[in-house]
């Protein structure tokens, strides 16, 4: 018996002593394999009296499984080190950068007119289009600047070179031409939004050879400056998203309303910013006016039964006083750390129910 | 137009403040600029009496003064002025005060080791002109302690209104005044002009040629004033004149000044010594000019109206007179000319000429016709009161042009397009005070519209003028009618295109930008521009002078700007119209992009390279994809604009003539011309070309149809000639067997050892997908050998063995 307590603590060292799971293994065939010594001494057990052979068998085979178990608890024990050593040499350096992610950006321009899009689009307008070089006939004559009207003056036009029937080709200077085609093209009820480029020949501080506008334009039997009134005051609280915009009426003059009018939204202003809606002070944002019956006429309607609203507004301008951004030249430039800075994300998608900014 | 509120005031009886006035003139549609209250300016600003005045112990030319402010103990003040002397009435800024003429403030100083306790103030430092000979001596009898403006009268508001190009009548204080009365800011009080009798027939004759009388120039007034003595105005006239920016001349040029901004009624005197003969207004004769006041030579046409004498051509009537039959201090007898001109013909005057004058100003927005007489009688008032004289009769040529027709009125039309309730006692109120007549109330009513109004066409006009005199804070705020609970999309679906064109291009890291329109002529040419219709007439500077073919040339000049500000890897895009005509459908409009430099920055993982030509592809067809084109019918041809590099571009074809979409890189020519360097590549899709999606009755997707059998993938490496495009190889490939084969993708390419000069190895893998068995060795043989005999018939390429 003392010498199986002998082998027994003599196989435990051994396993104790296996350094990795092949020595662990030696171990396990020297003690518990078909010619180990545990195996070896169970193979005795046949010459032995049966009362010995019981006393025995059963300490041998106490032995055998007290060495199976260190086996087993060992092994694990090995094989979580060699885990351990293999993570280790696995070990990257997590704080290195990633690799570039390219960031696209959208023009604040695109941004507002889709913004102005989805405001309009709820308060069932769509959206009607125009081309840029446009003739004297759709940018003045048919929304009724006379031949030789100093207001034609007010307007810097850029101009083409005559067409084939010797008729003045230019670069419109407003949406408004989008009015006459819209009416020309359509019976009313009207209800149509067209932004675009536009174009002056000025440039200086504040303005641009091209800039843009956006034009609406309703023609109904009972619209009349309240509902204009309405639709601009709804329009500014939601794209500023402010809950109220503080708005005044100014009587001014364009020659294809009448009565016209500029609007001036309140504004706070700062040291070097300006807050949009409550305050003492004003700021212009656009023209407007009932559609001239010289320019209902012009269309083929009869302005004793259609009537309705006109308004033109900047849409250069208003990204400007939303997003405070200063230099109107800037938007034509494309310089690069401008649109990053300015620009909106891909996914900046504005609408009504999600909200239009972040 | 500048004018000051006591100027206003001699029109209007109102106790209204500057502000309320300012107000009230914004209300009503003369929008107030700036309103420069001097009053207040210069109400710190005080009488002071100089007791004493001796020389500075430390500085020659500086006097030591005691001031007495009329505040307690008299002050100690330092002064330069050559004519500061004891006795003195001076103006006087005590510590704490703003100078005007430069805003800075006043601080206990010492000059030349003595304190200075304020500044005795000269006309410039006041901001009142360009005096600094010395400080301002006032009368001696002026009050210790009071402001000194009040004294010199200066205690004025100036307010500059914005006047519409409808509203010359408001160009004149007097029509100012008769808009704010109507808006119930007072009571009109304009003096009347009572006639001067002549004590002479006019010596001057006036003739008008018959094409001037029926139209440019109806009526010509004048009169001769004989015996005046000119010389600079007094004091009120040149502060006035001041105050709205007018520099005085001399009291006869000062007197048409005044009354071209108390009467809007623009007025021309002549030195009567200098006239040879008659006057005679007539179209000008090519050769003939005109030695302007305004300093300049101009030349006359024939569509230009001239003053002449018998001699020639004295001025531009309506615009600006001439030097040589000018007043001067010398001038005795005066001839003053009071005449109409038609707006049209000074307007195109005006234009041609680019002479900047208050007459042009006004009568190319249409001076009150009859105004004509009353001007000439004002003038002959004011200027015998200063200038003394003897006036001769009037003389008239021509005759006043027609009334304005009268306008057909109906009161319900104001709520109808205004929404404004308005009682009809009211509107005819407003309209009288406007100076219209209501001769009939009946509807409709019967309105006459005053001389001064040639702006009133229509009923539309009528119900503006009661519109802004009631108010426009007085509208209703009404929403429209919903056309629908739920919103309906406001966007066409090719409108849609463009937006999603637009964000597509942005999630692809490229980022979006605005460019102008135009372009230099040098660039538009090199992308094909020659239609000289595109070109602009009057561009503002060369670099914006062709009306651009492509979008290309303005992403790479903005690529150029910013690789100058180190900026070299880039992906720009640009969602806008290219013009290929002036007719509106030969506008396109087109989603264009460039890449350039390099696809990312030096990193560490790698993957970096120069942009390719497949970087500018994949933006096409991810852009293609994303709007619906129909991808599997496109072509891919290798036919490049002439501006792309004609081995490293392509178009993208639907059908043998519709092309979607060109990318590529630059033609190295047309990079050198635009100073873009490096790897540069384009794309252009044309967003109108792309057909429409079918309208469908309903958003359904269709089933989904899933095989049950199992996908094999095998690959096959063909020898093909250099010239034989993987498109036509990878098309024979699906064609072997269009149910089976689900992709074919070419995952190698190789040339060199083992492939023959002039071929290549292009290795593709086939996705076959069964969808009734799963696939036996002996079936996939079998379509393995469909697939190379379809190579070999359209493209001659072999199995590589």
């Amino acid at each position: 018996m003392s010498n199986l307590n002998g082998l027994e603590a003599e196989v435990l060292a051994a396993v104790d002593a296996a350094r990795d799971l092949a020595a662990l293994d030696e171990v396990r065939v020297s003690a518990l394999g078909k010619k180990g010594r545990i195996t070896d001494l169970m193979k005795t057990l046949g010459t032995m009296a049966p009362d010995e052979r019981k006393a025995f068998g059963a300490a041998v085979n106490q032995v055998k499984d007290r060495i199976a178990e260190a086996i087993a608890a060992r092994k694990t024990t090995l094989e979580d080190e060699a885990l351990e050593a293999r993570l280790a040499t696995e070990r990257v350096d997590v704080t290195l950068p990633i690799a570039h992610q390219p960031a696209g950006r959208i023009h604040p321009v695109t941004q507002v007119t889709e913004e102005c899009i989805e405001i309009f689009g709820a308060m069932g307008f769509s959206l009607a289009e125009g081309p840029d070089i446009e003739d004297d006939e759709h940018n003045f004559t048919a929304l009724n600047f006379p031949p030789g009207h100093p207001a034609r003056e007010m307007h810097d036009t850029f101009f083409l070179p005559p067409n084939g029937a010797g008729e003045k080709v230019l670069l419109r200077t407003h949406t408004s031409p989008v009015q006459i085609r819209t009416m020309k093209g359509k019976t009313p009820p009207i209800r149509v939004i067209a932004p675009g480029r536009t174009y002056r020949c000025d440039s200086d501080q504040t303005h641009t050879p091209m800039f843009h506008q956006i034009e609406a334009l309703v023609i109904d039997k009972d619209i009349h400056m309240g509902h204009l009134k309405a639709t601009i005051e709804h329009f500014a609280a939601a794209f500023f998203e402010v809950e109220q915009v503080k708005i005044r009426f100014r009587p001014s003059f364009f020659p294809f309303t009448e009565p016209s009018a500029e609007v001036d939204i309140g504004c706070a202003r700062s040291k070097d910013s300006i807050r949009i809606g409550q305050g003492d002070d004003w700021l212009e944002i656009m023209g407007c006016g009932m559609v001239h019956p010289n320019v209902i006429r012009n269309c083929g309607l009869d302005p004793d039964e259609w009537q309705g609203f006109a308004f033109g507004m900047g849409l250069d301008r208003i990204a400007m006083l939303k997003y405070g951004i200063p230099d109107l030249r800037a938007f034509f430039e494309s310089d690069l750390r401008w649109l990053r800075h300015y620009g909106f994300a891909a996914l900046d998608l504005p609408t009504l129910g999600g909200g239009l900014s972040r | 137009m500048k004018f000051t509120v006591n100027w206003l005031k001699e029109h209007l009886a109102t106790d209204a403040t500057a502000t309320e006035i300012a107000e009230k003139l914004t209300a009503i549609g003369l929008e107030v600029e700036s309103v420069d209250d001097r009053g207040a300016t210069l109400a710190p600003f005080t009488v002071a009496h100089v007791l004493t005045a001796e020389q500075h112990p430390n500085a020659d030319k500086l006097r030591l003064c005691t001031v007495d402010a009329g505040d307690g103990a008299p002050y100690q003040v330092v002064c330069g002025a050559p004519n500061a002397r004891a006795g003195l009435k001076v103006v006087f800024a005590r510590m704490g005060t703003t100078i005007p003429v430069n805003g800075m403030v006043l601080k206990p100083t010492a000059i030349r080791g003595v304190d200075s306790q304020g500044m005795m103030c000269s006309m410039r430092e006041m901001g009142l002109g360009e005096d600094h000979d010395g400080i301002i001596e006032l009368p001696q009898d002026a009050p210790v302690g009071a402001p000194f403006a009040t004294i010199l009268g200066l205690d004025d508001a100036v307010i500059d209104i914005a006047v519409t190009p409808n509203r010359q009548d408001c160009l004149g204080v007097a029509g100012i005044a008769r808009d704010l009365a109507a808006a119930g800011l007072g009571t009109v009080k304009t003096p009347a002009i009572a006639k001067i009798p002549g004590t002479f027939p006019c010596p001057v004759s006036v003739t008008l040629t018959d094409e001037v009388k029926d139209g440019p120039c109806p009526i010509f007034t004048g009169r001769l004033i004989k015996g005046v003595k000119n010389g600079p105005s007094p004091a009120w006239l040149k502060n006035r004149l001041e105050a709205v920016g007018l520099r005085p001349i001399s009291i006869l040029v000062d007197i048409t000044n005044l009354i071209t901004y108390d009467r809007a009624r623009p007025l021309h005197v002549f030195d009567a010594a200098k006239l040879s003969g008659g006057i005679h207004v007539r179209f000008g004769r090519d050769g003939e000019t005109v030695e302007g006041l305004d300093g300049k030579t101009h030349d006359v046409d024939g569509a230009t109206i001239i003053i002449a004498d018998d001699a020639g051509a004295l001025g531009l009537g309506g615009i600006v007179g001439g030097v040589p039959s000018s007043v001067s201090e010398a001038t005795v007898d005066v001839f003053v000319e009071s005449a109409h001109f038609d707006p049209n013909v000074i307007a195109a005057t005006g234009r041609r000429t680019g002479v900047q004058s208050d007459a042009r100003h006004r009568f190319e927005r249409g001076v009150d016709p009859k105004s004509a007489l009353d001007g000439l009688e004002l003038a002959t008032r004011l200027i015998l009161d200063l200038c003394g004289g003897a006036p001769s009769e009037v003389v008239v040529a021509g005759a006043f042009p027609a009334d304005f027709p009268d306008q057909t009125f109906r009161p319900f039309r104001v709520e109808k397009l205004t929404g404004l309730e308005v009682p009809e006692s009211e509107m005819q109120r407003i309209l009288e005070k406007l100076g219209f007549g209501v001769t009939s109330t009946t509807m409709p009513w019967t309105v006459t519209v005053p001389s001064w109004r040639r702006d009133i066409e229509g009923e539309a006009d009528l119900v503006e003028e009661i519109a802004r005199i009631t108010g426009l804070d007085k509208l209703p705020v009404e929403p429209m009618p919903s056309t629908s609970v739920v919103p309906v999309p406001a966007l066409s679906p090719a409108q849609k295109r463009n937006r999603l064109s637009r964000r597509l291009l942005a999630t692809r890291g490229m980022v979006e930008t605005v460019n102008y329109s135009f372009i230099p002529e040098s660039h538009a040419a090199a992308f094909g521009w020659s239609d000289p219709a595109l070109k602009v007439a009057n561009p503002i500077s060369v670099e914006m002078a062709v009306m651009r073919p492509h979008l290309v040339p303005s992403l790479a000049a903005a690529a150029v700007r910013n690789a100058a500000r180190g900026n070299t890897d880039l992906a720009l895009f640009e969602v806008s119209g290219t013009y290929h005509g002036i007719a509106p459908k030969d506008q396109k409009t087109i989603a264009g992009g460039l890449r350039t430099g390099y696809t990312a920055p030096r990193q560490w993982q790698g993957g970096r390279r120069p942009v390719d030509v497949f970087d500018a592809k994949a933006d096409v067809f991810a852009l293609l994809a994303e709007l619906g084109a129909p991808i599997t019918n496109l072509t891919v041809a290798a036919e490049a604009p002439a501006w792309a590099h004609p081995g490293q571009s392509g178009a993208v074809k639907l059908g043998p003539k519709t092309v979607l979409a060109t990318f590529g890189a630059l033609h190295p020519r047309v990079a050198r011309l635009l100073d873009l360097e490096g790897p540069a590549v384009f794309f252009e899709v044309d967003l109108d070309a792309i057909p429409a999606a079918k309208a469908r009755a309903s958003k359904e997707k269709g089933p989904l149809v899933l095989s049950d059998f199992q996908a094999v993938s095998r690959d096959f490496a063909f020898l093909a000639d250099d010239s034989v495009s993987a498109e036509s190889l990878i098309r024979a490939v699906r064609g072997a067997d269009k149910m089976l084969i689900t992709d074919v993708s070419v995952f190698d390419l190789y040339r060199g050892q083992g492939v023959p000069e002039g071929k290549v190895s292009v290795a593709v893998a086939v996705r076959l997908e069964p969808k009734d068995k799963t696939l036996s060795e002996q079936d996939i043989e079998a379509v393995s050998a469909k697939i190379v005999a379809a190579v070999a018939k359209a493209t001659g390429a072999t199995l590589r063995g």
